[in-house]
């Protein structure tokens, strides 16, 4: 199995752009159903120890996805991807944004708006993701309402195992 | 008032401002002269910048004399550094997935 998968990570601050793009050691097929299918995506969208709870899906242009971001304390973050585009197993946009648990869009918070292209190489497929935003504030506030703990809890939970080991 | 760090780096003359104070201090008048616009559009992008918290202020006689705090800079650094790990985590536990629906294929 190939381990040194390809990832790019790029931040545009001018254009208020961040690219990422990587490498899936897998068929088109099921990088596309990850991304798009409800139950996959809660399985690795949120980095642990959060946790991603999709209330509503509808994977169809005009369609919706509200969900949240469940903290190990219980704290949730609640967000709208508003799809605006779709080309099956090829590319899909949708436009996010924070909002409370029935969907009302907080206000304070401008949108992010997120291309995202699939390819087929080979036995892998590329993921390339373009997200464009009105502003940082919104990163900002991801990593405040607890990315960053969630991902030093789960850093400490990692050492725990291998000290265990 | 407090404003988002990334507002000060939003701007062309901002970013060139950040760049001629890096080096060595310099007083307003010596920054305005580096560029074609007005004083005050320059005094404006200072003010930004000090309220961003991007300036050390130094007073030397009637002068003062700015500098570019670079631990702050330094500080955007690590907070896209951050939000490239969650990224990468984001990532392998897709690859987990990836590789969970792969066997579940086999058995079937």
């Amino acid at each position: 199995m190939k381990t040194d998968l390809l990832m790019n990570f790029s931040v545009d601050k001018e254009n208020k752009r961040v690219n990422v793009k990587r490498e899936f050691n897998a068929p088109l097929s099921n990088v596309w159903s990850a991304w798009t299918e409800a139950a996959i995506l809660d399985l690795w969208w949120a980095p642990a120890p959060l946790k991603s709870e999709t209330k509503s899906m509808e994977f169809k242009e005009g369609g919706r996805r509200l969900y949240a971001m469940i903290g190990p304390e219980g704290a949730q973050g609640w967000s709208t991807f508003d799809y605006t585009s779709i080309s099956p197993k090829t590319n899909f946009k949708y436009t996010s944004t924070f909002c409370d648990a029935e969907g009302n869009p907080n206000s304070a918070f401008g949108s992010s708006f997120w291309d995202v292209s699939f390819t087929e190489q080979g036995d892998s497929t590329i993921v390339d993701i373009v997200i464009t935003r009105d502003s940082f504030e919104e990163l900002e506030k991801i990593i405040e309402m607890g990315f960053k703990q969630g991902f030093t809890s789960a850093m400490e939970g990692l050492d725990k195992i291998l000290v265990e080991k | 008032m407090k404003r988002d760090i990334f507002q000060a780096v939003a701007d062309p003359t901002r970013r060139a401002i950040l760049v001629l104070i890096s080096s060595s201090a310099l007083t307003p008048n010596a920054i305005a002269e580096q560029f074609q616009t007005t004083r005050q559009a320059v005094s404006k992008h200072i003010k930004i910048l000090n309220e961003c918290d991007l300036l050390e202020e130094k007073k030397l006689g009637r002068e003062i004399y700015y500098q570019l705090k670079i631990d702050k800079m330094k500080e955007i650094d690590q907070w896209l550094e951050q939000f490239k790990k969650i990224w990468e985590q984001r990532f392998s536990q897709l690859d987990q997935v990836l590789l969970n629906l792969k066997s579940k294929e086999n058995e079937n």
